[in-house]
């Protein structure tokens, strides 16, 4: 264990404005759950009215939680928030444990600093360390913003205790699967495997009798039943999973080599297919993975906001939040509802929209573009293909999520017209989420270190959609928001002038990058 | 010359600049069709970026580049079907299997020689099956090699191809260039292997702070330096101080150590001869002593061969 605090400092060096970013996003999640439900009900009848029709809609508790006191503000707190945060501390722990274990070890870095005078369990006590703290800084922030939302202390400690439980739960989990896999990518599989399967247990259980809830750590987290008769027991059966798999990671550590692990990677072809010939097919086959994972994510999320049916309207309350919220779409309020709702599918489809983008410079910065270029493939084919593929792909997503709209409102409401409705409703808007797809090719382009900007064209979007009325932001920087022009069917009739030009823009865009690159130098390291 | 007209590679006052460095400054390289030509320079004198103008992926700020006939910048894509690279730190795919670069490389170069893909893969211990992720750096180059080898090309750039193989596998490399070459076929190779180079080679440049400062056939480029001669004689042996071309002289007696360079090697021999030589034992420069003294500070003084 020689040298476990040296690592310590260090790993805390590397981490720490990581770790605030994640600790400060997390603690946003419950606080601003808290803060949108008061200003969204101005009467208790009102929020009663809220809570019944949420508790009895199937989906809302398969995706957050069982539905316990969701006519008050800490239950609303812990119904909406405590499954997502659970997945998020996990992410955080799984990324700071296999970024100090199983990464370092296959850089070589670890190497070099085993070879020094480090014990050998060093790095492992250390990143359990780091990880540990990490999640106790999580868990405390969380307690701290709603203790003096207020909302009542001990509650809201058992929500900061219990998610840095379930923190340390997925950091052991972690530990563990760093051992097994013998890659960075297989360590974060196995991890994002037991985070699925808790969360999708939980939900099977929550949605029946409960009994599976009880094999899911996120399960044990929200038996805690905090702001509805809070009890702390299951706190331990968290702490008990989290020492199990942290113990049966040293156990393993101990007695595998350097460099190995424990479930090898599998063969795979030694001949390429038939697709694997043309730039379009290369595309595809490294992207079909981002592209079918982001497809179903979006056909889910479309498929809860559809089965709210035509109940929107109990859910929304009546106060100026909610009418400043939905007033952009104008109409009646289940049109207004469902067009906000395609405003907000579109831009998670950015979010593949973008990342799809920007794979090229990934693949330049990586030196993976030289090689290829080296062939009779031209830079121009190249860079088409993967354009083709992010304007296909992103149509597909988009689509999902409209199909999933349509057809969850259709299993709710009995109308099954409004499949083709929602889904045709959601096309159009395939226009502005290629403005930012268009935007990174730009960058790529022409200064093409800075591509990952893209991202914030992104942001600037979400920032405009959800607060730009609320805060009355003046209408040229909202107009900016390539989401902030199009006709906002169904409340509005289709427009086509607005599409055109999004479409135009986007176009322009793309097309300016694809010529900067065809002149510039392709970077090499 | 004639012949330099249909010469693979030729390049003249080749100047690259990366915003205030210069990376290549004014290089002049002619690489003749069925040689195999040795590029050889510290690291940072501009191997690599001399490859990649040639491969249309950096364009040149001045100077002329001709490859294959055409120009590399505009035509790169059409050039490439009739060439084929392997870089130095090759980077593959993470979920795409070695077997699965080999073919799509092949393809995007215009077809593989099936025979000879398989042949390859036997001869370089290659296991096609594993992902890209997977691959040590050794074996990342095996999958470029593969697939540079195993396509119908004119010409190989190779980029310090073999600083990740064993020597065993160094050795296959050096008789697939061999069969590559018996074939017509010419090769740009930058490497730091010197045995490789002595081996391989038919001619050798070598580039310094983006420039050539030479280039030539290995003997050539020996005559431009200085053998090592110690010898016994019967007499002690006058006059060597005063003969041109001879440095380090220590004489004891009847035995005489010094350095001669290479070109006066015959006029020295003469008088050593003229002293009646018991023993003697003449050291060529190794390749080694060539080359530091080009990858030196020192600046060499000797005027460049002619390579014609």
């Amino acid at each position: 264990m020689t040298g476990t605090w040296l690592l310590v400092r260090h790993y805390v060096r590397r981490d720490r404005w990581m770790v605030l970013w994640w600790a400060l996003g997390i603690t946003l999640l419950y606080w601003s759950q808290a803060v949108s439900v008061k200003g969204l009900y101005t009467t208790q009848a009102e929020f009663d009215r809220a809570a019944a029709m949420m508790e009895t809609n199937t989906a809302f508790v398969a995706m957050a939680g069982p539905a316990r006191a969701l006519n008050t503000i800490g239950g609303q707190v812990t119904w909406q928030a405590t499954a997502f945060g659970a997945i998020t501390v996990g992410l955080m722990s799984m990324f700071l444990v296999v970024r100090h274990t199983r990464a370092e070890e296959e850089t070589g870095r670890d190497e070099l600093l085993r070879a020094a005078a480090v014990g050998r369990q060093a790095t492992t006590a250390a990143t359990l360390v780091v990880a540990l703290l990490a999640n106790l800084l999580v868990g405390a922030m969380v307690a701290l913003s709603l203790v003096t939302f207020p909302l009542a202390a001990a509650d809201s400690i058992a929500l900061g205790v219990g998610l840095a439980a379930v923190g340390a739960v997925f950091t052991g989990t972690a530990l563990l699967a760093a051992q097994l896999g013998s890659s960075p990518r297989a360590a974060y599989g196995l991890t994002g495997a037991v985070m699925g399967a808790a969360y999708v247990l939980r939900a099977i259980g929550d949605v029946g009798d409960g009994t599976l809830s009880w094999l899911s750590p996120i399960g044990w987290y929200q038996g805690m039943h905090a702001f509805s008769g809070l009890r702390w027991w299951p706190v331990l059966l968290l702490l008990a999973a989290a020492a199990a798999t942290t113990v049966g990671a040293v156990l393993v550590f101990a007695r595998r080599d350097f460099g190995a692990g424990v479930l090898v990677d599998r063969p795979g072809p030694d001949r390429a297919g038939g697709l694997l010939g043309t730039p379009e097919g290369l595309a595809w086959r490294l992207q079909r993975g981002s592209v079918i994972g982001w497809s179903a994510g979006l056909f889910l999320t479309g498929l809860s906001y559809g089965s709210l049916g035509d109940d929107v309207g109990d859910l929304m309350g009546d106060s100026e939040m909610s009418r400043d919220l939905f007033a952009q779409a104008g109409g009646a309020l289940v049109d207004a509802f469902y067009a906000t709702a395609i405003l907000m599918l579109a831009l998670l489809a950015c979010g593949y929209a973008v990342s799809s983008a920007i794979r090229p410079r990934r693949d330049e910065d990586e030196g993976r573009v030289e090689v290829l270029l080296a062939t009779g493939l031209s830079r121009q084919r190249w860079l088409l293909a993967q354009v083709l593929l992010t304007v296909a792909g992103s149509a597909l997503v988009l689509g999902a999520g409209g199909l999933g709209l349509g057809i969850g409102f259709a299993l709710t409401s009995g109308d099954s017209g409004a499949v083709g409705r929602y889904f045709v409703a959601t096309l159009p808007l395939l226009a502005p989420v290629l403005v930012l797809s268009g935007l990174a090719r730009l960058l790529f382009g022409v200064v093409p270190r800075w591509t990952s900007l893209a991202w914030a064209g992104l942001l600037f979007a979400v920032v405009i959609l959800l607060f730009g009325p609320l805060f009355k932001m003046p209408e040229w920087l909202q107009d900016l928001s390539p989401f902030h022009h199009l006709a906002l069917v169904p409340a509005e009739p289709f427009r086509w002038a607005p599409f055109l030009v999004l479409g135009a823009i986007a176009a322009a865009l793309s097309v300016a990058g694809q010529a900067a690159f065809r002149r510039r130098d392709v970077e090499v390291r | 010359m004639l012949a330099d007209v249909s010469a693979p590679i030729e390049i003249a006052g080749l100047v690259k600049h990366f915003g205030t460095v210069h990376a290549l400054d004014g290089l002049d390289l002619t690489v003749a069709e069925g040689e195999v030509h040795g590029y050889l320079g510290p690291n940072g004198s501009g191997k690599s970026t001399t490859i990649r103008v040639l491969l249309g992926l950096l364009r040149a700020d001045e100077g002329s580049v001709r490859l294959l006939g055409g120009d590399p910048w505009r035509e790169a894509a059409d050039l490439h079907r009739r060439l084929a690279y392997v870089p130095g730190d090759v980077s593959l795919w993470p979920n795409l299997t070695g077997g699965e670069v080999i073919d799509l490389l092949g393809r995007l170069r215009g077809g593989l020689d099936e025979r000879r893909r398989a042949e390859l893969v036997e001869r370089f211990e290659l296991d096609p099956t594993k992902k890209g992720r997977t691959y040590s750096k050794g074996n990342r180059q095996k999958v470029a090699l593969v697939a540079a080898l195993a396509s119908d090309v004119e010409l190989l750039l190779l980029d310090e191809p073999t600083s990740g193989l064993d020597p065993l596998m160094g050795e296959v490399f050096e008789q697939c260039v061999d069969e590559f070459r018996e074939q017509g076929g010419t090769a740009l190779l930058s490497s730091h292997v010197l045995a490789e180079v002595e081996q391989l080679c038919d001619r050798v440049s070598i580039l310094r702070s983006g420039r050539c400062v030479e280039t030539g056939t290995l003997s050539e480029l020996r005559h431009l330096t200085r053998t090592t001669v110690r010898a016994e004689t019967e007499r002690p042996p006058g006059g060597l101080a005063s003969l041109p071309g001879v440095h380090d002289l220590v004489v004891e007696g009847r035995r005489a150590a010094f350095e001669v360079d290479t070109a006066e090697l015959d006029t020295v021999l003469g008088v050593l001869h003229a002293a009646g030589i018991r023993t003697m034992s003449a050291t060529p420069p190794t390749l080694e002593e060539l080359f530091l003294r080009h990858y030196g500070d020192a600046v060499p003084t000797a005027a460049p061969v002619d390579a014609s």
